[in-house]
């Protein structure tokens, strides 16, 4: 009865509850990884998703052709599959003698970019402000809603074409004109969340033991909220990657030489006539990621938070 | 009562629309470029106090609050500026445009509806039927696609290699036909011009289902999981068990307390319709404000950018509020 046992070892109250975070959110991962084995088409979009991260990540690798240097010679080959093909080219060339296949591999790069990097952005934005908004209230609330509500006025596109036409064209422009009104869906999110959250008793318990608000806002109440968070990002990368292949297809998202699945689909109207092949690939390279992407979002809704199945 | 609320709800806009003018003004009058040397720019050298006379004619001289001043009072007039590059006024040039991108938003939406609401009660009452499951693909793969590309598919086969049905513009060429409305299907059916009518129905078929394709996927995805929610309910079982056809239940109990869910939905697609008909405009080569606001950032011609990017913004909101009035009228459960 005196002397310590040697399993039981004291530890500091910070180091326990970190012990406690890691096995709960192996708990998560765990169940995360099991609702989703049960699923095979969200396993499938999930997989196929990587499959295009993996690609654009070795893109030099495995490709031969050089995606900004094109052939004149070998200008407007058909696909190898059809007369005049060449193998060497198996989705066929651009005009400036491009290699299909290559651009479109090297193409999801920025896809993939510009929609992670802007989902991350908006993500961000909106949930900080939304935290906040809906903890504290008053003042800082009213204002930031109403600036939701005056840029829910504008329709995405045409508030993007507007960004872009005031900032110019290029890379972090579109991610600038895209995430501008990104923002305001997690904001109302996490505000509502943070609402209801706000009330519980676990709240209340730590503002007693005297944590300050930014702690329990971050370390209590977050964790609650980031599963709904994670789903809207998922299903909101789909519809990023759309918009900006718009945009790039207007020819108002990333310029030339880099090549852009939606620029090369806008490129290749010139072409339809005689050379289908150019505007078609690009397109089924964007359709196949955003299905993807959606088919993985829904799997990870339905197990994670099944609230927001009617949007 | 209602009528209150829905003129109160009406009221609410106007500081909203107010907000978005003076927040699209100051945004053009922000950019980098000065106007006067766009609007000059191809005039060769101009002596200085030439600068100095345009610059005062168009009261870019002023400090920026009286010149919003100007721009809202002109703007509350129907005056929406000059344009520098097409030297019109830019009223003209929009109203030019606006039926075009209208007709093409209707036509889009008449579409979506007539696809997705049969596809999404079939599908609710055969669920995990084949064509259950094939309209879920479908409605997949609708809402990834790309409209513009779907806009150069369709140009591929039914244009190209099929010739069934035009690819570019809004009606035939040669064809004439009076300005009635600037809507070309809706003038040619009230001059009672035939031809007129299959030409311009024909030029709006493809671009209308590009447009509409996405929205006809939504809708039918939100309506067939609603249907099968209610499906589920008791008082669907009691009609069943006492006797009534499967075609009423479905029809007059199911479906009425599906389109609830389903009409916030549709509301929904008018904003995605109006801001994504420039890309398909651009495909098809469709004449409409989208095409206008393109070339006006193109040719950096600001007041035709700021003046479109306003009337998109106020139809949008206006298409939004009649979709909340209506839906008050379907809905007596909900307040405006």
């Amino acid at each position: 009865m005196g002397a310590p046992n040697a399993a039981i070892t004291p530890q500091s109250h910070a180091s326990r509850r970190w012990a406690v975070r890691i096995r709960l959110l192996r708990g998560s991962l765990s169940y995360f990884w099991h609702g989703l084995v049960r699923r095979p088409m969200a396993l499938l979009g999930g997989i196929v998703v990587l499959v295009y991260i993996l690609a654009a990540i070795f893109a030099p690798h495995i490709t031969v052709h050089d995606p900004i240097k094109g052939d004149l010679h070998k200008r407007l080959l058909p696909p190898a599959w059809q007369d005049g093909g060449d193998p060497a080219h198996l989705l066929g060339t651009d005009s400036l003698g491009y290699d299909i296949l290559t651009r479109m591999i090297f193409g999801t790069r920025v896809s993939l970019l510009v929609g992670f990097l802007s989902v991350g952005i908006f993500v961000a934005v909106g949930t900080a402000l939304g935290a906040l908004a809906g903890y504290y209230g008053g003042l800082l609330d009213n204002v930031i809603s109403r600036v939701t509500d005056l840029l829910l006025a504008f329709p995405l596109l045409i508030f993007a074409i507007a960004v872009v036409a005031f900032l110019g064209p290029g890379l972090t422009n579109l991610m600038v004109a895209l995430s501008l009104k990104g923002w305001v869906g997690f904001f109302r999110l996490v505000r509502g969340e943070m609402m209801a959250e706000k009330t519980k008793e676990y709240v209340k318990a730590a503002k007693v033991v005297g944590q300050s608000d930014l702690a329990i806002i971050a370390s209590e109440i977050m964790p609650n909220i980031v599963h709904s968070v994670l789903v809207l990002a998922t299903l909101r990368l789909g519809s990023m990657v759309q918009a900006a292949a718009a945009l790039d297809f207007l020819g108002l998202g990333v310029q030339p030489p880099t090549p852009v699945l939606g620029r090369m689909v806008g490129e290749g109207r010139n072409f339809i006539l005689n050379a289908w092949w150019i505007s078609t690939f690009p397109g089924i390279a964007i359709v196949l990621l955003v299905v993807s992407i959606n088919v993985f979002g829904e799997g990870l809704r339905d197990i994670l938070d099944p609230r927001q199945k009617v949007e | 009562m209602r009528a209150v609320r829905i003129l109160e709800r009406a009221l609410v806009t106007i500081p909203i629309m107010l907000s978005i003018a003076i927040l699209v003004f100051l945004f053009m009058r922000l950019s980098p470029g000065d106007p006067v040397d766009i609007m000059l720019g191809q005039e060769g050298t101009v002596t200085a106090s030439e600068r100095a006379q345009l610059r005062h004619e168009f009261h870019l001289d002023e400090p920026v609050h009286v010149q919003l001043w100007l721009f809202l009072k002109g703007a509350v007039r129907g005056d929406l500026g000059y344009s520098y590059v097409h030297k019109r006024p830019v009223k003209e040039l929009i109203a030019d445009r606006l039926p075009a991108t209208i007709e093409l938003a209707l036509g889009a939406f008449i579409f979506s509806l007539i696809v997705s609401i049969p596809i999404g009660i079939i599908s609710a009452a055969r669920q995990r039927s084949l064509i259950d499951q094939v309209s879920m693909i479908g409605a997949l793969l609708g809402t990834s696609m790309p409209s513009f590309w779907l806009g150069i598919v369709l140009i591929l086969f039914l244009c190209v290699r099929l010739q069934w049905l035009p690819a570019y513009g809004r009606i035939g060429a040669g064809v004439g036909l009076e300005r009635v409305t600037g809507l070309y299907v809706l003038d040619s059916v009230l001059t009672k011009n035939r031809p007129a009518l299959i030409t311009s129905l024909k030029h709006l078929v493809l671009p209308s289902i590009s447009l509409g394709v996405g929205g006809a996927a939504t809708v039918a995805r939100v309506l067939r999981s609603s249907m099968v929610d209610i499906m589920q309910q008791h008082y669907i079982t009691l009609a069943h068990a006492k006797g009534q056809s499967e075609f009423l239940v479905v029809m007059r109990h199911a479906l009425r307390n599906a389109l609830i869910p389903t009409v916030t939905v549709v509301g929904l697609q008018v904003g995605a319709l109006l801001g994504g008909n420039t890309t398909v405009e651009t495909v098809f080569g469709w004449p409409g404000l989208g095409t206008l606001v393109i070339q006006a950032i193109t040719n950096r011609d600001f007041p035709l950018v700021q003046a479109s990017v306003m009337v998109y913004a106020f139809t949008f909101a206006m298409a939004n509020l009649v979709v909340d009035v209506l839906y008050t009228y379907l809905n007596p459960k909900v307040e405006l």
